[in-house]
Order: C-alpha cells, then structure tokens, then sequence
C-alpha cells in the first residue's frame, strides 16, 4: 500500500544511535517523504511544514522489529487482537512484528496469511509481516503450502512455539525453502524430555516440586538444527535458545561459519527460575526461566554476539487461563509493551549491554533475519524511528499496557527507560503522555 | 457442662506469627518446635479431659480437597472438631476446570461462606500458595503435588520424637519415590532443621543426585545405609504422579526396597519404620514388618490429628482464648 506522506520532523538534540552507520553521537535528523530524509540538515534546508521535536535527554534509534509475537488472530481474540497487539509494539518501540502462526486456525493457507494482512492494515499501526505454518495444521507432520504461502507474503514460515521436532520434516522443509529464500525459525526442544514440565530442572525444581524441563532438552535439538544447517544449506534461525549448552554449540558453529541466526526472548535474560518461588503463573514460558549460570551465559553470548537478537517473545494469554492451577496453565509472557524498558532496566543500566549492541539486536539482527528494509537510519531509508528517553522511571501496572492480556510478572515493578514517541514510514504512530 | 479446667488451658504461644501453613521449607525451626509441642499439650488435654475442646468455638474450616484423600481429610475434620470448629467439604475428584470454574474461583465461593481457614490439596505444586495470595482467609496445605505436605512431615517428625526425645544426630532415611512424593520434601526440610541427618534412597530415576547440593545424602542401595539408619520412613510409590515408569517391574522395585524381616535383622536393633501410608503392602513393606514391633505407622496416624489440631489453633486461636467452653450439646 503505496500512501503519500506530506508530515515533516525535525528530530533535534537527540542521541542518534546507528549501528549500520556506526553512528552514536549527538545530531538531529529530518523525516520527510516517509523516509529518512537528512541527518544534520542546515536550517536552509528545512521544508516550511517541518515540524520540530526536542529530543534533548533522548535516543533516537531506528524502530524495533520483532521476531515472532503471538497476535491471536484468527481464533485467540481473548489473548490478542491484532489491534491490541500492534498497539502494545508501537508503545514499546516495535515499528515491525513478524506474527506467529500460533492462531485458531493456524496460518498454513494463502488465505489466512491474507486475514491477517488486512487486519493489520486496517489497524494501521506498526508493520505487521506474517509468519506461516512449515507444517499443515502446524501438525509437524506434512509440509504446508510454503510456495503458496509466500506468494501470499509469508515472510518466514515457523511452527512455533511448537518445534519442529520432527527431523525428516525439518530436512525436507529446510532443502524446500531454499527454492523461496525465506528462513525457517525454530525453537529448539525434543519434547519427549520435556512433556508435561512447567519449569528448569535444577535445584529449584527440586524444592517446588514442579515437573522439570531439563535444559539438554534444548542442547539436543540445537544440535541437531546445526547439523542440518550443514547438510541442507538451509537457512534456518533458532528462535529462542536459553541453555549454557546451546550457547556454547552455537559458538562452536559460528567457528566454522555455519550461516546460523540465534534470538533470545528477553524474560529468558531477566528472570530466573528462582522466581518460582511465588508460583505466579505468568512465569510459566516455554522455553523456561534458567538457573542463573545458563542465564549468565546467554547474557555473554548476547553482548558477543553469539547471540544475534533479543526478542520479546510476545505470548499474551488470557487472565482466565492464567488462574488456573500451574499444570493447565498455558505457556507465555506478554511482553511487546515492556521488552525494551527490560534490556535497558536489566541489561544496560547494569553495564552486560551497550545501546549500540541492544540497537542491534534489537532492530538490525531482526530486519536481517527478516530480510526487511529496516534496522537503520540511513538517508534513504523508510523513517521508522523511535525516540526512547533513558531516564523515565515507571511503574508496570496493567491499566497501561496496551497488550489486551497483561500476564507479565513485571506488574507493580519499577523500570527504567521508556519509549517517548514512534514514527513508521515517516508519520508519528505514537506519542507518550 | 464441659469445661477446660484453667489449669489445662493452654497459653498461646506469642512468638507465633504465621497465617498459613504451606511448607517446612521455609519456616524456622522455632516455630517447627513450636508446632511439635503445642500438638503434644493439645493431645493431652484432649487425652485428660476426654472432651472436644473450645479454642476454635465458632470458627468454620474447609475442607477443600481438589484431589482424593480420605486418610488426610477425615483427619482434619476430626482435628477441627476436637477444638470445637465447625467444618465444610468440598472435594472435587477431577480439575475444577472441568466444570469451567478455576480453582481460585471455587475456594473464593467457599471462602464467601464465612470460612476462617481452608485446607486445600490439589495434584498441582504451588495451589495453596497461591490461594494464600488470592484469600483473605488463613490457608493450609494438605499437600500439592509432589512440592509439600508440611502436616505430614510435621505428624512424622513429632513421632520421632516420641520415640526417640530428640532429632538431633539421629539417621533417617526416606525411601522410595522421593521425586513425585511431597511428604519426602517435607520431611527432608523440616528433619534437617531440627538436627537429623538425612538420607534418601531409591531407584535412581527417583532419586535426583542434586539432593546432595542442600546436604543430604544420596543412596540407591538399602541395604549399604540400612545398618546406620535411625529411622526408615517408607514411601509410597506414587504410581499416579508418574508420566513414564520409573522402574521396570513393582517385583524388582521390592526385591531392592521393600523392607521385610530379613532386612530388619540387618537393622539397629531400636530402628523405628514408618510410613506415611495407604501402605503398599508387599512392595515398599511386608506385612510382618508393617504389624511388628518396630513400626510406629498406627502412631503416625494418632499423631497426625495432635498435629493438625495444633495447626489450625495456632492459625486461628490467637485471641480466642476467652471464648467460653462448649456445653455436651456443642452449643456456646
């Protein structure tokens, strides 16, 4: 959808932070034509409708993009909509999401992937790029219509959260998208050792009880995901990994430059499996909250790079499901309002991330993946911008998130850092009052 | 007319803060004491008097049983009644969510009676914890999952005692399923804190090696601790918490576990056998041994009630103290 966009900003004072430019310093940039239009413009430049924005205090970076946030439309309205949903990632700085297939029905069918496009133009928020089932049904079993599925705009196919367990249909799907060049996200799990687990195996479990979800569970089938890398050429990303283990095979990979792409869900690097303790059910997620040393070294992996990208692994589940005893409880976070304020409540402020880092992997390592032109503030590019002021303090409390469902373990808890205001293509989508 | 005579009332131990009973773990072991004693001066008021008591008078405790129990319930009842507390049952075979209604909705419905305390067990760890945080009322847990039953290692502890006057330096050894058995997590916080030594002992894929990481000792062979044990508590296999079978057959689990009478020769001679029942008997223990002169499993029962009655007084009876006695007809 082509669509003229006559706003003009001015964006002064701010902290312009760039990784594609290797930009980080002070400097005000001007949006026009839905684009970045020039960084440090002279007055003279400046078209007569500009408007100006003080960004003193602020960091403007390029807008955030998601790897995979549950949506809940078709079918799982009482989580999600997909109004609700683009809303909670304009406030939390996402200018694109990728939305999972995890919907009622699945999004294994040209027609679906349709839906959920107008939905979202119709909300008219941030972008919103559709992920397809690999599997029909999202079964695991027979191949969906990937070729289909693309032609309808797929933008990256995923069963997830369901991995993709079986390894036959993994071969097959990986050597099948090579025809497509779209990537295949996977989390890696082997559910047979993890089936009915709700929390880490570790000492913790141990004291609470709980049915455990070892993390050799994730090594195997990161193993395996590597290998079949090697072998099919594929291109494949590993959509949440948060074992020590994985971390470290990983690495290993990377050594020998197997084209892998590793994310993170961001709860994975801000809660450990000590908060169970509580028993809140909004800190049952899958994959789960870590001991601290697999923490610690997915933390490492992230400020290495072994790790490319946080998501915010976006699973919003209604309160109804959420107050049932822990066994019947659905796995997720929602997450899409509070991901950033987290990496820099969690991750910067304590010096295990620098903002050029979290920018990548935050916006950057994500467009990548996606193969999408965003994730920079070059002159040319579409202005997608977000404006985050570092030093608002705030309190999470449900009435101001705009995720429909606020099952996050955050609610009552103080971050820092927020967004202030979002632009996509050149409009500005969103201001904080 | 029945009346506590002054003498026999008992004070009302001031360092007790509590409002829930949830697990061992993490309560002191003051209080743990605390606890032990105040079911012994229940009991033998209970014992000299003859009578229901009236510290509770007034009071309405629920039974709210999301999970089948007969033993553990009735014995609840039985302990609300001898202080003179009115009790309600609710039990629920299944989820509650098969009838469309969370768990925290129906103990808040019960609670909307004018309850003072529920008592809850439910297959899931964690549920009385969180009912904790969501009722106003006091909360006690009867077991979730496989997390804690703090009345049933508090029932176990005290029986040691009995037998023994002290926890201090002796050597239990809890055998079986120690990964799906909340009464082994109970048991293990509570006989740590009051100076036990602790061992337990079972199939390796019951028995998590991670044990030893909080001071307790691991064990797959019985009959290598069996001479150093003070005490063998004998637990269940709980063959309906478990997703695969843990071991290959119920005869090769009591050819390596089950104490029979060849094993206790090899025993100390004082060795005390419990068991938190319902016994199995012929796999975790054979009958000789379940009815011989060192099992103290019918004691445990007896006990069970002491301890649960000193639970529900502590949580409620605070201030209670004047409340006059109870009349034959069980009217104030």
């Amino acid at each position: 959808m082509v669509r003229k966009v006559d706003e003009v900003w001015l964006i002064e004072n701010g902290r312009i932070v760039c990784p594609r430019q290797g930009l980080d310093r002070k400097g005000r940039m001007l949006l026009a034509g839905g684009q970045i239009a020039a960084i440090d413009p002279l007055d003279g430049e400046l078209p007569p409708n500009t408007v100006r924005v003080d960004a003193e205090g602020w960091i403007v970076a390029p807008g955030l993009v998601d790897l995979a946030s549950e949506l809940g439309e078709p079918g799982r309205e009482e989580d999600e909509t997909i109004e609700s949903g683009t809303m909670a990632a304009l406030a939390g700085g996402f200018t694109s999401i990728a939305c999972s297939a995890n919907t009622d029905p699945p999004i294994d069918t040209p027609m679906a992937v349709e839906f959920v496009r107008q939905k979202a133009a119709r909300a008219d928020r941030c972008r919103v790029y559709v992920i397809g089932c690999v599997s029909k049904g999202r079964l695991g079993e027979e191949l969906a219509e990937i070729g289909s599925l693309v032609e309808a705009g797929a933008i990256a196919l995923s069963d997830s959260p369901r991995p993709l367990s079986n390894t036959a249909l993994l071969r097959r799907a990986l050597e099948y998208c090579l025809m497509f060049n779209r990537p295949i996200l996977d989390r890696p799990e082997v559910p047979s050792l993890t089936r009915g687990g709700l929390m880490h195996e570790g000492e913790m479990q141990l004291i609470l009880g709980l049915p455990p979800m070892p993390a050799e569970a994730e090594d195997l089938a990161t193993s395996r995901d590597l290998r079949l890398i090697e072998t099919t050429g594929g291109r494949l990303h590993l959509s949440s990994i948060s074992t020590a283990g994985s971390v470290e095979l990983v690495r290993r990979s990377k050594h020998r430059t197997t084209p892998v792409t590793v994310g993170i869900r961001i709860g994975n690097l801000c809660f450990d499996d000590e908060m169970l303790r509580s028993f809140d059910s909004s800190l049952i997620m899958n994959p789960p909250l870590r001991s601290r040393e697999h923490i610690d070294a997915c933390l490492e992996a992230v400020a290495d790079g072994t790790i490319d990208l946080i998501t915010s692994g976006h699973q919003p589940k209604s309160l109804e499901k959420k107050m049932q005893e822990l066994s019947a409880v659905p796995f997720g976070m929602s997450s899409l309002d509070t991901a950033l304020s987290q990496v820099i409540t969690y991750l910067i402020k304590p010096g295990k991330l620098n903002w050029k880092r979290a920018i990548e992997c935050l916006s950057c390592a994500p467009a990548d993946v996606l193969g999408i032109e965003a994730g920079s503030l070059e002159v040319g590019k579409p202005a997608d911008v977000v404006l985050i002021d570092p030093a608002a303090t705030w309190t999470v409390e449900r009435s101001q998130m705009f995720s429909r469902n606020a099952n996050t373990p955050l609610l009552g808890k103080q971050l820092e850092g927020r967004v202030a205001m979002v632009w996509v293509g050149g409009r500005r989508k969103f201001t904080r009052h | 007319m029945t009346d506590i005579a002054d003498n026999l009332r008992p004070s009302f131990p001031e360092s007790w803060q509590h409002r829930h009973l949830l697990d061992l773990e993490s309560m002191p072991a003051e209080d743990i004491i605390t606890l032990l004693d105040a079911a012994e001066q229940l009991d033998s008021i209970f014992r000299t008097t003859g009578r229901k008591l009236d510290l509770l008078a007034g009071c309405t405790i629920a039974n709210l049983f999301f999970e089948n129990s007969t033993r553990t319930r009735n014995s609840f009842s039985l302990a609300a009644k001898r202080l003179g507390a009115d009790t309600i049952e609710f039990s629920s075979g299944g989820s509650s969510v098969s009838k469309g209604e969370t768990f925290i909705d129906t103990a808040k419905t019960i609670e909307a009676m004018g309850v003072d305390a529920v008592v809850v067990r439910h297959a899931t760890p964690g549920t009385s914890h969180l009912l904790a945080q969501h009722l106003g009322c006091s909360v006690l847990n009867a077991g979730d999952g496989p997390h804690e039953h703090p009345t049933q290692g508090l029932l176990d502890i005290l029986t040691i005692r009995q037998q023994r006057g002290s926890l201090e330096g002796l050597t239990v050894a809890l055998v079986g399923d120690i990964a799906h058995s909340r009464t082994a997590r109970s048991n293990i916080w509570g006989l740590k804190k009051l100076g036990a030594q602790v061992i337990v002992c079972g199939p390796a894929t019951l028995v998590s090696k991670q044990w030893e990481k909080f001071g307790i000792e691991v064990a797959y062979n019985l009959d290598e601790i069996l001479p150093r044990c003070d005490v063998l508590n004998l637990l269940r296999i709980q063959f309906e918490r478990q997703a695969a079978s843990p071991f290959p057959s119920v005869r090769e689990y009591a050819l390596l576990y089950a104490m029979n009478s060849e094993r206790m020769e090899r025993s100390k001679p004082n060795i005390l056998i419990m068991a938190p029942g319902p016994i199995n008997r012929g796999v975790e223990i054979t009958p000789e041994v379940a009815d011989g002169p060192h099992s103290v499993i019918l004691q445990q029962v007896s006990n069970g009630i002491a301890i649960r009655m000193a639970a529900l007084w502590l949580l409620l009876g605070r201030g209670r103290a004047a409340v006059r006695p109870i009349n034959a007809e069980g009217v104030v």
